[in-house]
């Protein structure tokens, strides 16, 4: 039997096959999903933030930037092969409309920027992605084939 | 803790006091809004990891209806106004004087009537705090949303985000009379208002 380990908001895991992640209602922020299609170990991030430049803070796993890294780091503990991982993301959506050009507004199209420049930069592949748009996610990430599934209130499911 | 460790038991009495009347406003202008009677809760303070926030307001996946409302002026917060759907259609259909069926989504005029609802009891609450501290509050045009309470919170949540990891909540619920609505109201201060609306105030740790 496969559990289910869920993902809050800012934070982040790691599962060995047959296990699933899990992170429920995504708006502006993004879901960043890495496997090891070998080791069939998928990790999971849910991050808030584009930025670490940001603020000062004890968690890693709130900015793009660094929940990357740590990412990865807590996937090779658990004996993924940094070489082999590959990229999926979703959320970054804008969930209100203001008439402001308050940068924090548009906070959730910042977030897939910024997660997209960390996985270049550590040279992940991004396979595919569902972001932007107004509207929020839940996802679910198989580490058995690396399936992303996707569900949402008015626009249905599916898989990425 | 971070940012919020420093709080005393005397200072959270006395913001939760604030909430009190500002709430007492906030009900008694949706009350003759409304034309109905309003009922409220004690407001409820709580200091929680973000990871924590959506199942604190009924779960991460529950399809709500939210106003969130920007504070600005020496002492920014966030406003965030939120109903179960069925709610927020029942309150819509009461102020447009018509009612939504049950598959019916809000139709632009609801979604407008709601937005002002946040924007009435937003003010009443935010005049009340205003004559305690002798602060200003500037609040923004309300924006509205109709999704997963998760997702609607990650937008209230990264404003707060830059400054700590931590949320701090006031949570006062607002319920007609008669019990067709429930609406809960959140005020969210940004880091370190807290502290500037106790010093307003005199209240020292």
């Amino acid at each position: 039997m496969a559990n289910i380990i869920k993902i809050g908001m800012a934070d982040l895991n790691v599962a060995v096959f047959p296990d699933i992640l899990q992170t429920c209602g995504l708006g502006s922020c993004v879901g960043i999903c890495l496997w090891d299609p070998v080791k069939k170990i998928s990790g999971m991030a849910h991050i808030m933030l584009p930025s670490s430049s940001l603020g000062k803070t004890a968690n890693d796993a709130k900015f793009a930037d660094t929940a990357v890294p740590l990412l990865i780091n807590e996937m090779r503990k658990n004996g993924a092969d940094v070489s082999r991982l590959v990229a999926k993301i979703a959320g970054g959506a804008q969930m209100f409309s203001f008439y402001s050009s308050n940068d924090i507004m548009k906070i959730g199209e910042r977030n897939v920027e910024a997660v997209k420049a960390a996985l270049q930069s550590v040279r992940i592949r991004l396979l595919s992605e569902d972001t932007g748009g107004s509207y929020g996610r839940t996802i679910e990430f198989y580490s058995e084939n690396g399936k992303l599934y996707v569900r949402t209130i008015n626009l249905g499911e599916k898989f990425i | 803790m971070s940012l919020y460790e420093n709080l005393s038991e005397t200072q959270l009495d006395a913001f939760r006091e604030i909430g009190t009347i500002g709430a007492g406003n906030g009900a008694t202008a949706l009350s003759q809004l409304m034309g109905r009677k309003i009922g409220m809760s004690v407001p409820a303070i709580s200091v929680l990891p973000f990871s924590q926030v959506p199942d604190a307001v009924g779960g991460a996946e529950r399809l709500v209806a939210g106003v969130f409302t920007t504070i600005g002026g020496p002492a920014p917060c966030n406003i965030l106004f939120m109903f179960p759907v069925d709610c927020a259609k029942t309150l819509a259909g009461y102020l447009m004087n018509r009612k939504y069926c049950q598959d019916e989504d809000l139709d632009e005029f609801g979604m407008s009537a709601l937005s002002e609802v946040g924007n009435i009891v937003s003010g009443a609450y935010l005049n009340s705090l205003s004559s305690f501290t002798n602060l200003e509050f500037v609040p923004s045009v309300p924006a509205l949303a109709i999704d997963m309470a998760g997702a609607i919170l990650n937008t209230v949540l990264a404003r707060i985000g830059i400054a700590g990891d931590h949320a701090l909540l006031m949570e006062t619920v607002f319920s007609e009379i008669e019990g067709n609505v429930t609406g809960h109201f959140f005020l969210l201060p940004e880091a370190d208002s807290l502290e500037k609306i106790m010093e307003a105030i005199g209240v020292k740790g």
